[in-house]
């Protein structure tokens, strides 16, 4: 399953491989269709990548398909993070490793503003999903709202737009 | 590992399986509440462990839920590990298999529809404010901003696979620590 490949390669965080992985490597889901998947296993609560691996794990394969998914995603990550926690005892101080470390977050942190950006391409034809979206950003980036705020902010209010607009267009 | 403080396997599940339904918007946004129930109610591990525990988890490939089963794993070994993140991820996972049913069942009916269409650009936005907060969690000067800009046109423009910008960027760390430029 994919979902090996993203935990093994999900340094500092899963949340910039999911999209390139599941979207351009596979061709599992369009942009569209991630983005949307990727919504619901936001607002649900857990980890957002262990719930996208749980929804799309039944989506092809049902519960089975869940249970593999999942297990793909952590076994070998714990695994290698025990194996690190033991060295990190040892050479955690190093300043070679520290550097190395920065510098492939400050890498990860660009993969992800990447990764935002091809997903509000995929938007850029609907006016409303910009709005929101940019209403979110600004409000979890830039406001430093809590999640939680934010998403009782922008959730109310992107379902009443999405419904306005529907009941518009009949 | 501190063998000193004793405390039971199922003190451990009832933090985590709280965490677990309080985890809206991913692991990192439970950090807090973490550090709040390790730290403060169950005397676990003091603020040093506690900071140290979290960084590690970060720099390790995997998911970030995985700090959970590393706190586990720090308070009380292998049996501690499996009890926080079968805590951690049993509960929210439940909830998500659930909730997937349910869309796709009523996958039809306009309210679905639009509730899908509602949530797809709010989590535009958020993978973008994670973007900006891990860019200045990062953020150590000129050679970092450099990395994550460069990244950012990298996977934004192209289809590279991004293994290679993040070993870049490890490298470029890594050469600076060692030719005097440390990050």
């Amino acid at each position: 399953m994919a979902f090996f490949k993203i935990g093994v390669c999900g340094f500092g965080g899963v949340a910039g491989w999911v999209r390139p992985i599941l979207v351009e490597e596979r061709d599992w889901l369009s942009d569209r269709e991630f983005a949307e998947l990727h919504g619901a296993a936001s607002v649900i609560p857990g980890a957002n990548t262990v719930n996208l691996a749980v929804m799309l794990g039944d989506r092809f394969q049902g519960p089975a398909g869940s249970i593999a998914a999942l297990c793909g995603l952590l076994l070998a990550p714990l695994a290698i993070l025990i194996a690190l926690a033991s060295l990190f005892e040892h050479f955690g101080d190093l300043a070679a490793v520290k550097g190395a470390l920065s510098g492939a977050a400050a890498a990860t942190a660009g993969l992800v503003v990447g990764n935002a950006y091809k997903l509000l391409r995929a938007l850029k034809s609907d006016i409303l999903a910009l709005a929101v979206a940019g209403a979110t950003f600004a409000s979890a980036g830039l406001l430093h709202l809590s999640l939680l705020t934010t998403l009782l902010l922008v959730v109310p209010g992107s379902l009443a737009l999405f419904a306005a607009a529907r009941r518009r267009r009949r | 590992m501190s063998a000193s403080v004793t405390v039971s396997l199922g003190q451990i599940a009832a933090a985590f399986l709280s965490l677990s339904l309080g985890a809206i918007g991913g692991a990192n946004a439970t950090l807090p509440e973490l550090h709040r129930q390790m730290v403060t109610v169950l005397h676990l591990m003091d603020d040093q462990t506690f900071a140290s525990l979290v960084a590690l988890a970060q720099a390790a490939p995997g998911p970030n839920v995985i700090v959970m089963s590393l706190m586990g794993w720090h308070v009380a070994g292998p049996s501690g590990l499996a009890v926080a993140t079968l805590s951690m991820i049993g509960p929210s996972s439940a909830l998500a298999f659930a909730s997937e049913r349910a869309l796709r069942r009523y996958s039809a009916s306009g309210a679905v529809a639009i509730l899908k269409k509602s949530l797809a650009p709010i989590a535009v936005g958020l993978m973008g404010a994670s973007g900006l907060v891990l860019a200045r969690a990062a953020d150590r000067g000129v050679l970092t901003l450099a990395l994550t800009g460069g990244m950012s046109l990298l996977c934004g423009l192209t289809r590279v696979n991004p293994l290679y910008g993040i070993a870049g960027g490890a490298c470029a760390g890594l050469a600076g620590a060692l030719f005097g430029f440390p990050l």
